[in-house]
């Protein structure tokens, strides 16, 4: 294939995830609103609305109508295979852009960008693997296709060569942890406010949202999440400060990408801790896990495009 | 409720002591603290840092006149060697090891100490399971006993009971964890005091020797002193750069890279080494980084007679990515004195309306613009001046001209004329010596490892209990309890079910939850 075909074949893909990604979204959609109306039939009935915790729920939706559980269970089983062939297909796209460059795909924004919601699909895949998260996915295909739709409006850049001060395979190792990061951390933040959404309407005596576990379960799923994330980030940050030794001279010397680095690893190790803080666990540590992510969005749309730093290789 | 009025005991300055330690110490605080600090760091991400770029300092501060010396007091522009921001991270400090060391010490009595005795009701405990079994009672606890230390449990054994926990590496990794962040504090500070750092500009052709008088910029810890510079030197023999020319990213650096010739010692056999962005030069543990590049445009400046006064290539400074450069040429001994401040571009945009503005990094169709003043520079007050700025305040501008390489410019008052002969290309080095960042590199591999066992190993405990009911039957309680919810935990039971009833499966074994729901 020549660079052209490479180039439109590469921009096809993404494109071509994103309707999927969008299919998938409507899907994840439909099943969460049906399981809202579910409650909503039941709701009236007012001896079940007293017994509380989880064997309340269980009850509810025995006494649901069946049509509406099934559809809600079809289009999120739907959602799910629509979210994996978006996967593979933005993969593709991210794979071809990657040949088209001749190099790694994370020389800009653009590229960073298709590949950070990569990474949000994957780590979704991922745990899906293990148990079912189905329920969450309407909150992860969301941000993805958020970030590529950034990605193909606002960041997008042609493929050219890297600048010197990239071309190391610091580049591999210290990117490649950061876009996992960046999956694992909007997953987190996904689960974080979902958990507060749950806590919020289970101190009101409501069920919550349907097919959403408990408030308990989803910060449970928050930290083991962000228990991986965490080791991951503190890495991201330790291989960008040998490569920054490397290539300018000092591994730590308060770049506002680093500084923001910083203030990420900072709220996220105070998230750990405030998991083991009474009065902290509930919903101030998911309050705490959301503030966490918006220092990492920060670092990457302010930073790199607001802030002169040393890291601008945006390509906007 | 009564309403008894609680006296507290006198509290004393030793209690008070204690009190505020106790208080800096928990939990709580160090969550504080950890919010301060994220929250102190944010204004040097906002606010120009003197570390990182003490023009733009300088500059923010004159364009504010009213808030800019206000935040300067305020240490804005110094943030992270600010007072405000070191008492956050040193009581940060503070506490992590107030709650350390105490942790240290019940850690290492813990590890001798055996695991606390089976509770008398087993099945009272969240996960736990009863089974009849056939074997004996002692033949039981027999197999959970070795079953358990062949998997390197710590273990009680009890007339009729079994105790096992595992997982105190949970907790050395914790205690490692913040160890190694003492230890990455400790590197930082070494670096800070024993490193020293500097930055010099070498043109083509020029050579540098490691002394203080040859750097532009210099800083050193406070026990680094000139003399510990180690003696080597280098020449700039070649400075190689490439710029993207394709439609995508025009403009962007391709490649840059120095070939020098260097000796370690005066006298030392001369040695050649291509210097690169991600490759520097490392001598006797001070590293040499290619960190910027440059033009440095040839003048020959005449005065009326035709006599030179000035004939040498002078270092302007880019402004921006296509290499604007600015920079001025001084002659202070003609009189009255003579000085140009000059723009050059290196592809000089083929209309005039941008102004002086380079299209393009690379040295394409190469300008200088040139502004020529006369009068008194301001050189006698004896402030030091910048090699890089014409103090203009008592001078008179001549006249302004454009000129391409090979053109001469006579000066419209007959004082002279300035010629643009050429260019060279400088190169920018920052060479930095910092004897902490192996032992803070070790301490970052600590601390991820500590990370990882105190995330992902858990601390849980089992207990087997086995007795000979009435009817001559095994009774085999077993439980286990977990510090956090951990999902494996009832798999483990399975397992040490199977093990100790010696069966293939299990099926004969109910668990407590299904017991519950047949009650």
């Amino acid at each position: 294939m020549s660079a052209t075909q490479l180039a439109a074949a590469s921009n096809a893909a993404v494109y071509a995830s994103m309707v999927t990604l969008t299919f998938a979204m409507v899907s994840f959609a439909i099943s969460f609103a049906s399981g809202r109306r579910r409650v909503a039939v039941v709701a009236p009935v007012p001896h079940q609305m007293n017994s509380s915790g989880s064997t309340a729920v269980l009850t509810r939706s025995a006494g649901g109508t069946p049509t509406n559980d099934q559809t809600g269970i079809r289009s999120a089983n739907i959602g799910m295979s629509l979210t994996w062939l978006g996967f593979v297909v933005l993969l593709a796209g991210v794979v071809l852009r990657g040949v088209w460059a001749g190099r790694v795909p994370w020389g800009n924004m653009y590229e960073f960008s298709i590949t950070s919601a990569l990474g949000i699909l994957g780590v979704f895949l991922l745990i899906s693997l293990r148990r079912d998260v189905r329920w969450l996915g309407l909150f992860i295909v969301i941000p993805a296709l958020l970030t590529l739709g950034l990605a193909v409006t606002v960041l997008y850049t042609e493929a050219a060569q890297l600048v010197p001060a990239l071309k190391s395979y610091w580049l591999i190792i210290h990117v490649s942890a950061a876009i996992i990061c960046a999956g694992a951390f909007t997953l987190a933040a996904s689960t974080a406010g979902l958990a507060l959404v749950q806590s919020r309407a289970e101190r009101r005596g409501k069920s919550g949202l349907a097919r959403v576990p408990s408030a308990e379960k989803l910060r449970t799923l928050t930290y083991r999440v962000l228990a991986f994330a965490f080791p991951l980030w503190t890495f991201a940050v330790v291989a960008g400060a040998i490569w920054a030794e490397n290539a300018w001279g000092r591994y730590w010397g308060w770049d506002p990408k680093e500084t923001w680095a910083f203030i990420t690893w900072v709220i996220y190790a105070a998230y750990l801790h405030a998991r083991s803080t009474v009065g902290w666990r509930g919903d101030r540590a998911s309050w705490v896990a959301i503030a966490g992510w918006a220092a990492f969005i920060i670092n990457y749309f302010g930073v790199n495009i607001f802030i002169n730093s040393l890291h601008s290789y945006s390509g906007v | 409720m009564s309403k008894q009025e609680l006296i507290l005991p006198p509290m004393g300055a030793l209690g008070f002591v204690r009190y505020t330690w106790r208080q800096l110490t928990s939990m709580k605080t160090a969550l504080i603290l950890l919010f301060l600090l994220a929250i102190a760091s944010v204004p040097g991400s906002i606010f120009p840092q003197r570390g990182n770029n003490p023009l733009r300092v300088n500059e923010w501060i004159a364009d504010s006149p009213v808030s800019g010396p206000i935040f300067d007091a305020l240490g804005f522009f110094d943030v992270y060697s600010s007072p405000w921001f070191a008492a956050v991270y040193l009581l940060l400090f503070i506490s992590l090891i107030g709650c350390v060391l105490p942790r240290t010490k019940v850690h290492w009595r813990a590890m001798f100490a055996p695991p606390p005795p089976a509770p008398r009701n087993l099945l009272r405990l969240p996960e736990s399971m009863s089974f009849e079994a056939s074997a004996s009672a002692d033949e039981v606890l027999a197999r959970g006993r070795k079953y358990l230390s062949d998997k390197r449990w710590r273990l009680l054994v009890a007339e009729n009971s079994v105790a096992a926990e595992k997982g105190y590496l949970r907790e050395t990794g914790n205690l490692l964890f913040h160890f190694s962040l003492i230890l990455i504090l400790v590197a930082i500070a070494l670096g800070g005091l024993l490193g020293w750092k500097g930055n010099v500009i070498v043109r083509t052709g020029q050579g540098f020797s490691n002394t203080l008088t040859q750097y532009d910029a210099w800083g050193g810890g406070r026990f680094t002193g000139a003399s510990r510079l180690s003696p080597f030197s280098f020449t700039l023999d070649k400075f190689n750069v490439e710029f993207e020319r394709s439609e995508a990213q025009r403009g962007a650096p391709k490649l840059f890279e120095a070939d020098v010739t260097y000796r370690r010692v005066p006298g030392a056999d001369a040695e050649n080494v291509r210097i690169e962005v991600n490759t520097p030069l490392e001598i006797d543990g001070a590293k040499v980084f290619l960190v910027g590049h440059g033009y440095a445009p040839h003048f020959v400046v005449r005065d009326a007679g035709g006599e030179i006064t000035f004939d040498d290539n002078v270092v302007f400074l880019p402004q921006d990515g296509n290499f604007t450069s600015t920079g001025v040429v001084k002659i202070p001994d003609s009189d009255p004195q003579l000085g140009f401040q000059g723009i050059f571009v290196p592809t000089a945009a083929s209309n005039n309306l941008r102004g002086p503005i380079s299209i393009f990094p690379g040295p394409d169709d190469p300008a200088v613009f040139m502004s020529a003043w006369r009068g008194d520079m301001g050189l006698d007050s004896g402030a030091p001046q910048s090699v890089y700025r014409l103090d203009t305040a008592a001078m008179e501008q001549i006249g302004i001209v454009a000129l391409r390489q090979g053109q001469t410019w006579t000066l419209p008052d007959g004082s002279g004329s300035i010629a643009f002969t050429g260019f060279e290309r400088w190169a920018s080095f920052q060479i930095a010596f910092d004897p902490g960042k192996e032992i803070a590199l070790l301490g970052a591999v600590l601390a991820i490892t500590g990370l990882l066992l105190t995330l992902f190993i858990r601390r849980r405990r089992v207990w087997i209990t086995a007795t000979t009911n009435t009817e001559g039957v095994t009774v085999v309680n077993l439980a286990g309890l977990a510090r956090i919810e951990s999902a494996d935990l009832p798999g483990e039971l399975q397992l040490l079910c199977s093990v100790v009833s010696d069966l293939p499966d299990t099926a004969s074994a109910r668990s407590t939850d299904e017991m519950r729901e047949q009650k």
